[in-house]
């Protein structure tokens, strides 16, 4: 396999993991940003919380190998991006540690204050992780002030204002419609009543926010449609992308809620791809000068380490897929309270 | 500050909170699945009180050792840029191998470990502690495979790249085989492992040993110290062995590391002693009230009690790392083992002869023994990063050809600046603070609650059995018993 196949295969496998962090952790984030608004007793917080109980560890690694694979195999990527992404970081880890504390906590005491304090915590946290991850997205999508050799010159301030805060705000609503779905899917009675009421305008929101972002970037970021007009094939991303944001209410007419939630998917799905689509062959554009760009070609590992672990992943992965599904299985079905809940 | 100062102390202190966690969910995970097996074969119902409570534990141990561990995955990026950079071809596969092939077996496995008691039969919940314990064993492999890389690099080569005019240093794998069982892989591997096996085992012993002297739970707590005890001896013996191949290899490896261990300044032709405390000056280059065993040194290193072991005036001034912070945790560490081993001995001899219960000062000890562990793992930690130092990646020669390495500060990242590493610290600082704290009160309620008695554990399964009955009849009506609306017991 040549050189270039293998950097391509690797941009497309880390669009992989990247697209399962964001379907599965997506729909965790999600829960936690709709928790104060849609459970009302301790009850049903805890319903609430325990709906994403068993999975949302699990879906959190995605993340965690996405870091990994990108350090493997574009290092001079994974250095750039997080170094210049300093303090946006440290608060997206303060995010997912105070998301898992909170859940891991909030039962461990019999006090009023005391669960009121970690649903605050996270509320609060799977906010604040949703809208970081957009604000980066939409940072790298503008492209960022990266001088020579790979020092990003701006500042966090710099990364704040309108365009990635308009992708922040996209990514908690896409986030929030997807776990609506997810919660209806879950729970039962009063609190999915409450839950399917509160889809339609979570969905209004979220594709108002698709159309304001969509024209944003158009006028913002011209780079992004460079690849659709030199490969008009690719025309069928942004088709996709619009049929799959119409077919969400559709399904939930259609009263298929499996549907729905498959079809949310495959928007963040369409979406990611969308976004690649826009940067390729970036994983950083220097808004500075283009030679400073951060390109697949510029940051990746050497043809024998995108080798090896190309045997790894194809080791690894079908054992990951075939245990996810089996976790998924077990504990299919609406959730229930007993013992082990949080 | 410089941002090098901040940055080390920052990647310090967050390591050392983070190596709280894992040490103890390995060795707490081999316990919880040795509970586990005596019950799937003996289907004693305190067997099952014993695993179901050691899970709770493990859980609370578990979350903050997954989320303090994505930190330091983040840190190679923010704060070591140019070091992430020269080694990416490297270290970053070794990272990447770890969550492909640990992370989604330890969270997938744990999900029904910690929620699936009452799903899943036992034999799938056993073989689903088996996983979680494996991938938290795997996860130790590949970290401490990369960690090792850095100390004796091997498998790889220098590769020069063009970066806009600047020729920059990049290293590449060579050999995939020889980078994972680089020199000092194994040897660092089997000692971290068993150390973390000694930690469970004491800590297990320590909290069922309070039990036995508070008169609670004896049941559980007399079949948990059947396990944890032998096991504590076992482990602090190999701790000991393998310990001892890992420092006998610094002579060839990291020679440098091996003096400052052992204050050793000046090279002589007699043969070399052993420090067993002592207080190193570095200035004076002598050890102040140190005690020495003559000829101990060289015995050990070379298995010959005459033959001199070159000290640290053999190295370049400007690549010796500190001596007073390794001395001393090191000899902590050896210290803190060979207490370990010593109430080992004695604890198992009083229980094999029944009069374990009758010794409340022996008791006492045991109970106090997870710190011992605790304090040599981190010791363990200290010593073998600040040895290293100045490098971050060890000038290794291979082949006889001598190999670049890269000095701790030249692997920062250019773009950071001390004040963001000095904010993230207080920040972090605040959080882990604590995290630390809630860790504690809630490990403290978890032991202070204990196992549930067996005849709770009855009926609460008849109280499934029933729900189940009655949701049978009303196809999957809205049934939940009393204690459903109760907080969970996790």
């Amino acid at each position: 396999m040549s050189y270039d196949t293998l950097t391509l295969i690797w941009f497309i496998l880390l669009g992989v993991l990247l697209c399962g962090y964001a379907i599965l952790d997506g729909f965790d984030l999600g829960v936690g940003i709709l928790h104060p608004f849609i459970a009302k007793t301790n009850r049903e917080r805890r319903l609430v919380m325990n709906s994403i109980g068993p999975l949302w560890d699990g879906n959190e690694v995605w993340l965690v190998t996405f870091g990994g694979a990108l350090f493997a195999a574009f290092p001079v990527a994974y250095a750039t991006v997080f170094s210049s992404f300093y303090t946006a970081f440290f608060l997206l880890l303060t995010c997912l540690i105070g998301r898992a504390v909170s859940l891991e906590f909030r039962s461990k005491v019999h006090s009023d204050a005391w669960r009121k304090l970690w649903d605050g915590g996270f509320f609060l946290s799977s906010f604040s992780a949703a809208a970081l991850l957009g604000v980066a997205g939409g940072n790298v999508m503008a492209g960022m002030e990266l001088g020579a050799k790979y020092h990003y010159q701006g500042s966090l301030l710099g990364q704040i204002y309108w365009y990635p805060l308009l992708v922040g705000a996209l990514t908690v609503s896409l986030f929030a419609v997807h776990g609506a779905i997810y919660l209806y899917l879950k729970t039962e009675d009063e609190l999915q009543a409450r839950v399917r009421k509160a889809i339609t305008p979570l969905f209004l929101a979220f594709a108002g926010l698709y159309i304001v972002v969509t024209i944003a970037t158009w006028w913002h970021v011209p780079h992004a449609t460079e690849n659709i007009s030199n490969y008009p094939i690719l025309w069928i991303v942004p088709a996709l992308n619009a049929l799959a944001v119409l077919n969400i209410p559709r399904a939930m007419k259609l009263g298929k809620p499996a549907y729905a939630f498959f079809t949310s998917s495959m928007v963040i799905l369409a979406l990611a791809s969308l976004f690649s689509v826009a940067i390729f062959p970036n994983f950083m554009l220097s808004t500075i000068d283009p030679e400073f760009n951060v390109t697949l070609y510029n940051a990746r590992s050497s043809a024998k380490t995108l080798q090896t672990m190309l045997i790894i992943a194809g080791i690894g992965m079908p054992c990951v897929l075939s245990y996810t599904v089996i976790i998924y299985w077990i504990f299919r079905g609406k959730v229930k309270l007993d013992s082990h809940s949080y | 500050m410089d941002v090098e100062l901040l940055s080390r102390l920052q990647f310090a202190g967050t390591i050392m909170f983070h190596y709280l966690f894992p040490p103890l969910s390995i060795g707490l995970g081999l316990q919880l699945f040795l509970c586990e097996l005596s019950y799937v074969r003996t289907k004693d119902p305190a067997w099952e009180a014993a695993a179901r409570f050691w899970t709770r534990v493990f859980a609370v141990n578990f979350a903050l050792g997954v989320s303090t561990g994505l930190v330091m995955e983040f840190e190679f990026g923010t704060n070591w840029a140019a070091y992430s950079r020269f080694v990416g071809d490297v270290f970053g596969s070794a990272l990447a191998a770890e969550g492909i092939f640990a992370f989604f077996l330890e969270s997938g496995f744990l999900a029904v470990l910690v929620f699936g008691w009452d799903r899943v039969g036992p034999k799938m919940h056993l073989f689903s502690t088996m996983m979680v314990f494996l991938g938290s064993v795997f996860s130790a492999v590949w970290i401490v495979v990369a960690n090792s890389w850095q100390q004796t690099p091997a498998g790889y080569k220098i590769v020069w790249h063009d970066v806009q005019g600047e020729m920059m240093p990049c290293a590449e794998v060579t050999d995939f085989w020889a980078m994972v069982l680089n020199p000092s892989s194994v040897d660092r591997l089997t000692h971290t492992v068993i150390g973390a096996f000694v930690l469970g085992a004491f800590f297990v012993a320590s909290v069922c040993t309070f039990y036995l002297l508070k008169k609670r739970h004896q049941e559980v707590a007399r079949r948990c110290l059947s396990i944890a005890l032998p096991s504590a001896l076992l482990f602090t013996g190999l701790a000991a062995v393998t310990g001892h191949d890992s420092a006998q290899k610094l002579i060839d490896t990291q020679p440098a590391k091996l003096a400052a261990i052992e204050a050793h300044f000046h090279t002589t032709d007699e043969p070399t002693g052993l420090y067993l405390f002592g207080w190193p000056d570095t200035e004076n280059e002598t050890v102040h009230f140190g005690v020495q065993v003559p000829n101990l040194l060289s015995w050990m290193v070379y298995g010959d009690h005459t033959k001199p072991v070159p000290a640290m005036d053999q190295i370049p001034v400007d690549e010796r790392p500190p001596i007073w912070l390794p001395f001393q945790t090191f000899h902590l560490m050896v210290a803190s083992g060979t207490l370990m081993i010593a109430v080992a001995i004695l604890g198992c001899w009083s229980w094999y002869r029944k009069s374990y219960e009758n010794r409340r000062w022996l008791m006492w000890l045991v109970v106090l023994m997870p710190l011992a562990a605790m304090t040599a793992n981190q010791a363990g930690w200290v010593t073998a990063e600040v040895g290293r130092q100045p490098w971050v990646v060890y000038p290794s020669v291979q082949d006889g050809v001598q190999m670049m390495g890269m000095r701790t500060a030249d692997g920062l990242s250019e773009s950071v600046t001390a004040q963001q590493v000095l904010s993230s610290i207080i920040l972090f600082g605040v959080i882990y603070s604590l995290l630390f704290a809630i860790w504690v009160f809630v490990l403290n309620n978890k032991i202070q609650h204990g196992p549930e008695t067996v005849e709770e554990l009855a009926e609460h399964k008849r109280s499934l059995l029933k729900e189940s009955l009655s949701e049978a009849i009303s196809h999957g009506g809205t049934s939940h018993g009393s204690m459903m609306d109760d907080e969970g017991t996790r």
